[in-house]
């Protein structure tokens, strides 16, 4: 089974909930596809086995010794991206997106492409199995493609669901990082929190689950911050016909865990909360 | 001045910090525009409320192919960095993947028969809101299903353009759309909290404010959990620490209901407005200097 948790918004407890879940599973692949801002390598301290070079994104270079300003590439490019900076054609290479138009414009063959090999797809064990996760290098491209092979690698590792579960920590968000996570998995669960924001973010993010046509699931951390807020979610839940998989209450023992490496199953088994996970774990992986 | 609040992880309250500090200064009289530039999830307007004054479409220009034309040599597939024109030529079979196509006429520009026209795909909205007293919120606000925000990140930026104080809210994370946000920026506000998680994302978004010779300062939210590492790493490294807020269960219940804390909290006023200053004095008029 291929289990997803997100969030929409950020900081309500994705990949706290996802090492919970994992250290509760015994036999996983965990993987993290929230590769501009990977956590869990933090918390399980893997043992890192493989690492595969990923080509991230490419932009364009100007040999400034072949190029006599004709400015035609300026003319082309749709990102805005190249521009008469004191009467010299400049490409800035935030706003490049790396489409190759201008190399082949160019009448003077001026520009090249060059590829970024700087990022990184790394596979490692750790106390409950295995573990994939990216590391995008500072200021690269997040177009998903490395959330895809992340997500390729786990199932690979796991033997497409036969040999073990996946867990997989998504993206914050809805845009194309989101939709890679998520993609083909047997569950959705959305994590949420009863604030205002966190309630619309949730919302985009069943419309798109819902426009995918994937099975979701909802689960409210924190939620005795705000009952009212709390009493909406179950509402919208129960009109839209989610399942809610559990309510997790505010606990400081969340960041306690984290600060000592471990997930709050480990640091507090005896808790209130870890109870809780547990009837969660088992409503997410024993409905299947 | 334009100052993007952004953090590498999500939900250590940069847009608590931005819609708290864009209060702050309208009502101590400054003429502000807030710009949230989340254009995925954006939220600034739960916390700022105002009237919705027109809004613009964003579109991407977006191939169109013309079977009568096309030959099927497949230069437009090939050509295609984005794989977003699937072809079989032997079965006459060609197709734009309209979620992949970044838009960037490539296509258009290798087709040597003409097939390639273009049409306009909606992305989402630059939706403009005005406020009691006369400021202004511009939001960019993203279509379900469309995979990246950049382009409406930067129509945003567009749409305040000219303006003499912006305050921008930043995507999370540290890649495209954070740095479309902190591209157009004089100053970065990084909002962070106490945590392993915390700072290993924030070290991620230096590291990129750093190759792109940004300013910036780093705002500790959530002040009280966690350990000191943050603090240790800040001081290593010689980064200034704009300000801590206390973790307070008080101001999380706040901005659950989507409240400003700031409207209660005189003393926070008082706080953000002393960054405020301190940021302007040293970066702020950059434009009047040139």
């Amino acid at each position: 089974m291929e289990i997803v948790i997100v969030s929409g918004k950020g900081g309500t407890g994705k990949s706290s909930v996802a090492a919970a879940l994992a250290s509760l599973s015994g036999d996983v692949v965990l993987a993290d596809c929230d590769v501009d801002a990977a956590n869990q390598y933090i918390l399980y301290k893997p043992q890192e086995e493989e690492f595969e070079a990923f080509t991230g994104s490419r932009e364009a270079l100007l040999d400034r010794t072949r190029c006599d300003n004709c400015m035609i590439c300026i003319e082309y490019c749709r990102f805005d991206a190249i521009s008469l900076t004191e009467g010299q054609v400049c490409i800035s290479p935030i706003f490049c997106d790396g489409c190759g138009l201008c190399a082949k414009v160019c009448p003077g063959e001026a520009i090249v492409m060059t590829e970024h090999r700087n990022s990184m797809l790394v596979s490692a064990s750790f106390r409950y199995g295995r573990m994939v996760f990216g590391k995008l290098a500072p200021g690269e491209e997040n177009s998903g493609k490395l959330v895809s092979l992340v997500k390729e690698k786990a199932r690979q590792l796991s033997f497409y669901g036969q040999k073990s579960d996946i867990i997989i920590d998504g993206p914050p968000g809805i845009g194309c990082p989101v939709i890679a996570s998520i993609v083909g998995a047997d569950r959705v669960i959305i994590v949420t929190e009863p604030s205002v924001a966190a309630i619309k973010d949730m919302e985009r993010l069943l419309s798109l689950c819902s426009s995918i046509g994937l099975n979701t699931g909802v689960l409210i951390n924190k939620s005795d911050l705000d009952r009212e807020k709390q009493n909406e979610i179950t509402d919208l839940c129960h009109k839209e016909g989610i399942h809610i998989h559990g309510k997790i209450p505010y606990d400081p023992m969340f960041v306690d865990a984290m600060v000592h490496c471990r997930s709050i199953c480990e640091w507090v088994p005896g808790s209130g909360t870890v109870s809780v996970l547990r009837d969660i774990h088992r409503d997410i992986f024993n409905g299947r | 001045m334009k100052l993007a609040v952004a953090s590498g992880k999500g939900g250590t309250g940069k847009t608590f910090f931005a819609v708290n500090i864009f209060y702050s200064l309208i009502s101590a009289g400054k003429c502000a525009i807030l710009l949230d530039c989340d254009a995925e999830e954006p939220n600034a307007a739960l916390f700022v409320g105002g009237e919705q004054a027109g809004f613009d479409k964003v579109c991407l220009d977006i191939p169109v192919i013309d079977k009568e034309k096309c030959l099927y040599c497949s230069k437009c597939s090939e050509s295609c960095y984005y794989n977003a024109i699937f072809i079989i030529p032997t079965s006459s079979i060609i197709r734009v993947i309209e979620e992949l196509c970044h838009g960037c006429g490539v296509c258009n520009y290798v087709c040597d028969n003409d097939a390639i026209g273009k049409k306009e795909k909606p992305l989402g909205y630059v939706v403009n809101y005005v406020l009691d007293n006369g400021a202004r919120l511009i939001e960019t606000r993203m279509d379900v299903g469309v995979y990246s925000p950049v382009k409406l990140i930067r129509a945003g930026v567009a749409a305040a353009k000219g303006a003499s104080l912006v305050i921008m809210d930043s995507p999370p994370g540290s890649s495209c759309p954070f740095i479309h946000t902190v591209a157009g920026a004089d100053y970065v506000v990084l909002v962070t909290e106490p945590t392993p998680f915390g700072l290993s994302d924030l070290r991620q978004s230096i590291s990129v404010l750093r190759q792109l010779n940004k300013p910036f300062g780093v705002v500790v939210n959530k002040a009280g959990i966690g350990d000191s590492a943050i603090y240790d790493y800040l001081l290593g490294e010689d980064i200034a620490l704009l300000m801590e807020i206390p973790f307070k269960r008080e101001i999380a219940e706040y901005c659950a209901r989507g409240e400003l804390f700031a409207v209660q909290d005189i003393e926070f006023r008082k706080q953000l407005l002393a960054v405020f200053g301190k940021i302007y004095r040293n970066y702020g008029d950059r434009d009047r200097k040139r």
